[in-house]
């Protein structure tokens, strides 16, 4: 007898008593959870978490932007109703949403040769890509990832259908970029094949590229005839500047690859909760951005039927009215400062502790997150030791740093590490 | 050169397509019968008066910030909508064998439901099973479970169109004749688009076989509430289900009880064996969440939570579903009266018989090509009627349409 019928004569044998479910195994805890549990138990009062990447100010609080709620309240005036979006979202955002990862002038914009819809955040924008790839994609199954990525990529790409496949990008020796190792990877890469890139603030390393790095993987991406997939989750939040931190996407698009792009607006907005994204295909005409419109709705109306209005409204509102639009940009300014300077007194406690090592990689590193290069048992310790929570790969979240404890971050790395 | 060349157009998803014709036309008495939202006699779409106060009561509580809500949701949100469905005093969720995903409203409540069940329901990965869904019905419950991997998505007999009712001999019939173990998408109540439902005495029959025949309950409550106007009068059906010891899944959707529609609120409902189970399950549907939205977005559900367990504001919302039953409930009273005045052929009890938003009409392809091109009344080539369209000042108009539809066009 074949499986099936093994399991139905099992089940039948266990009749009534038994459950459907009996063979559902638990799933294995999530790692970054993991760490905000353990940090939660732990009554030391020094007790620092590290593992999760949400913005704090530096009382390590969460911060809800100014702009956002001037944008709440302007909205809340005006009495809006709650029909149903469209299933690609709504319009004012879509459009702002591309405009703003794009920049004004972008030509594809002119050409309304691409299609921009609203999704779930960065994870949702991520998944209808990986299903439009899936279902339209006429190259190779496989997707490039750099090594490491986010943890999450792998999977989303996998339940698409996909499969993954890595370019080296993280230089452990160095704690910086492996250049060679990714021109190598990439040179290497079947025609036609998808490669996803960190846009700015690579997650989890913090290591990005230098423009003319960027301008070498463009060209060599180009000449493999690879599909662009560019995940851009830190617009604003890397370098305190929207247009730097888009300046890779748009030299991409400029130089002629047609890609694909997962934006994000739950760091730079503060949006966690409302799950504010978008998915951009950037297609030949606007004739093709039409057909491929039609197919995006087709994929997302057995999801979840339309994305939801609130956070996309802040969104927008923030990005359409020109001083929330302001407002918004100095606050985004102010939280990658915060990140900036945390990271320089990070290095200069270190130096002052006495460390031999060399730790400008992380000033060096841009972003939320910074891979320390503590190893594993390092990691083990400064847990046991210092209740200093983070990540088994030695990432930390520099958003869970601040004025008041960066010193005891750096005596307890020191500890570790001499 | 493009990568995607060779994308075809896809056809629009036909109940948007006729909302965007309604919008197009510029015919002054235009009627919209398409789309299943609420609207108010003046056609408004209608933010419940105790859903603006909480979001006053949102907007300036400042200990309120926009994190991450847990992947599995709010969750005050989660135990308060399952208790909404199965009831306070619920012997299951007392045995703490009764869980819940929140999810991006119905849909994806069910989507979610699909995911899991695809990958551990009846083997390890049975794409095979086969899901059968009412004929009619909702017209995204194929999708929802075919884009979720099943490859046998089949109708069970639902609508006599004929008799204009239930034709439950044809669905138990289904029932004993598919394959053992086969899951079955059944409407809680106000059945979409037909607006007919099983009595209690059908839906104990129903329950009989199916408990009999191994099959698996979904059952998808998107109504609960609107349709008579009465929270646990809607869901007689479902707790009677969850009585009998049934393993099964609940999606339910606060889009229409609550006018919530553009916030995504929903929930699906986990009633399991024990709470080992359940434990396991909900730790699998973690990571099927993880990689579809991560985590569910947090303004429609802390609008839902506050107003369930404020006794003040619950009761206020109960009087809100009810505003919305009644109107729908007259505008049938009212409807059937007038064909029956006019004499419109047929008959029309079924207006009155049918509960919730919908009505099936009985009219065909050909009278609803009539109604929407030359009255200018826009509803699904089904025949499906969305009652919340009708006012008091369109409800002549329509009626008189639908007259002259039935005895000019055949």
């Amino acid at each position: 007898i074949n499986c099936l019928q093994f399991s139905s004569l099992l089940l039948f044998c266990f009749g009534l008593c038994s459950s459907w479910w009996g063979g559902v195994q638990m799933g294995p805890p999530d790692p970054i959870l993991g760490v905000t549990e353990a940090f939660k138990r732990d009554t030391n009062p020094k007790k620092m978490n590290l593992g999760v990447g949400a913005y704090r100010d530096d009382q390590g609080k969460p911060f809800v932007l100014s702009c956002v709620r001037k944008a709440e309240a302007l909205i809340a005036s005006k009495q809006l109703d709650k029909e149903y979006l469209p299933i690609g979202g709504l319009g004012e955002f879509t459009k702002a949403c591309a405009q703003l990862a794009l920049g004004n002038d972008s030509e594809v914009l002119k050409s309304s040769r691409n299609i921009t819809v609203q999704t779930i955040s960065g994870t949702g924008s991520l998944r209808i890509g990986a299903n439009f790839l899936s279902r339209f994609h006429g190259g190779p199954r496989d997707v490039y990832l750099p090594k490491p990525s986010w943890g999450n990529h792998t999977p989303i790409f996998r339940d698409a259908g996909m499969q993954l496949k890595a370019y080296r990008y993280y230089d452990p020796s160095t704690c910086g970029f492996d250049f060679k190792g990714a021109l190598e990877d990439i040179s290497k890469i079947p025609e036609q094949s998808v490669i996803l890139l960190h846009a700015c603030a690579h997650n989890p390393t913090g290591v990005d590229p230098r423009p003319e790095q960027w301008k070498e993987i463009a060209d060599i991406v180009k000449k493999r005839n690879l599909l662009v997939f560019f995940d851009m989750a830190y617009q604003g939040f890397a370098s305190g500047d929207i247009d730097r931190d888009a300046w890779a996407v748009r030299y991409f698009i400029e130089q002629g690859h047609n890609i694909v792009l997962s934006q994000s607006f739950a760091k730079n907005m503060g949006l966690y909760g409302e799950r504010v994204g978008g998915f951009t295909v950037v297609c030949k005409d606007a004739e093709e951005a039409k057909r491929v419109e039609s197919q995006l709705k087709i994929l997302i109306r057995p999801i979840y039927s339309n994305p939801p209005m609130n956070g996309a409204r802040i969104a927008s509102t923030i990005l359409s009215t020109p001083d929330l639009r302001s407002l918004w940009l100095e606050e985004v300014h102010g939280m990658a400062n915060r990140i900036i300077k945390m990271r320089e007194q990070l290095a200069a406690g270190l130096k002052k502790n006495g460390s031999s090592h060399n730790w400008q990689h992380v000033i060096d590193q841009i972003g939320m997150f910074c891979f320390t290069g503590l190893k594993p048992e390092q990691v083990e310790r400064i847990i046991k030791e210092y209740s200093v929570y983070m990540t088994k790969d030695g990432r930390i979240s520099m958003a869970g740093v601040s004025s008041g404890n960066v010193g005891y971050l750096a005596e307890a790395i020191h500890a570790v590490t001499k | 050169m493009s990568v995607f060349s060779e994308v075809p157009q896809a056809a629009p998803v036909a109940v948007f397509k006729l909302t965007q014709d309604f919008t197009n036309d510029q015919f002054p008495k235009k009627v919209n019968l398409g789309v299943g939202a609420y609207r108010t006699d003046e056609g408004q779409p209608w933010v419940l008066p105790v859903v603006k106060k909480v979001e006053k009561i949102i907007v300036h509580d400042d200990r309120l910030n926009h994190e991450y809500l847990p992947i599995l949701g709010l969750p005050e949100f989660r135990s308060s909508a399952s208790k909404i469905a199965l009831g306070d005093n619920s012997p299951a969720i007392q045995e703490n064998r009764v869980g819940a995903v929140q999810c991006l409203g119905g849909t994806g409540a069910l989507k979610m439901g699909a995911e899991f069940l695809r990958r551990f329901y009846n083997g390890d990965n049975n794409t095979k099973t086969p899901v059968y869904v009412s004929a009619p019905t909702w017209e995204n419950h194929n999708a929802v479970f075919s884009n979720a991997g099943f490859e046998d998505v089949r109708p069970y007999k639902y609508w006599d169109g004929e008799k204009r009712g239930l034709d439950l001999t044809g669905f138990l019939g289904d029932l004993e004749s598919c394959p053992e173990r086969s899951i079955f998408v059944l409407h809680a109540c106000a059945h979409n688009p037909t607006g007919t439902d099983p009595t209690q005495e059908q839906w104990k029959q129903i329950a009989e076989v199916m408990m009999r025949r191994k099959l698996f309950v979904f059952f998808d409550s998107a109504y609960q509430g609107f349709a008579s106007g009465s929270l646990e009068k809607d869901a007689w059906a479902v707790r009677y289900f969850v009585s009998l010891g049934f393993e099964m899944f609940c999606a339910q959707s606060f889009s229409k009880n609550f006018g919530l529609y553009n916030e995504r609120v929903g929930n699906l409902t986990v009633v399991a064996r024990d709470p080992d189970n359940l434990k396991r399950i909900l730790s699998q549907m973690e990571k099927i969440v993880r990689t579809t939205w991560s985590n569910p977005p947090s303004q429609g559900a802390r609008i839902v939570a506050i107003t369930l367990n404020t006794p003040e504001l619950f009761t206020e919302w109960k009087d809100n579903v009810k505003t919305m039953a009644d109107r729908v409930l007259l505008m049938r009273a009212q409807l059937k009266a007038k064909l029956q005045s006019l004499g419109t052929p047929g008959t029309w009890e079924h207006i009155t018989d049918q509960i919730g938003m919908f009505s099936f009409t009985g009219l065909n392809p050909k009278q609803v090509e009539y109604m929407v091109k030359e009255k200018h009344i826009y509803l699904m080539a089904s025949g499906r009627i969305n009652m919340c369209g009708l006012t008091t000042k369109n409800i002549d108009y329509v009626a008189e349409s639908i007259h002259e539809a039935v005895t000019k066009v055949q």
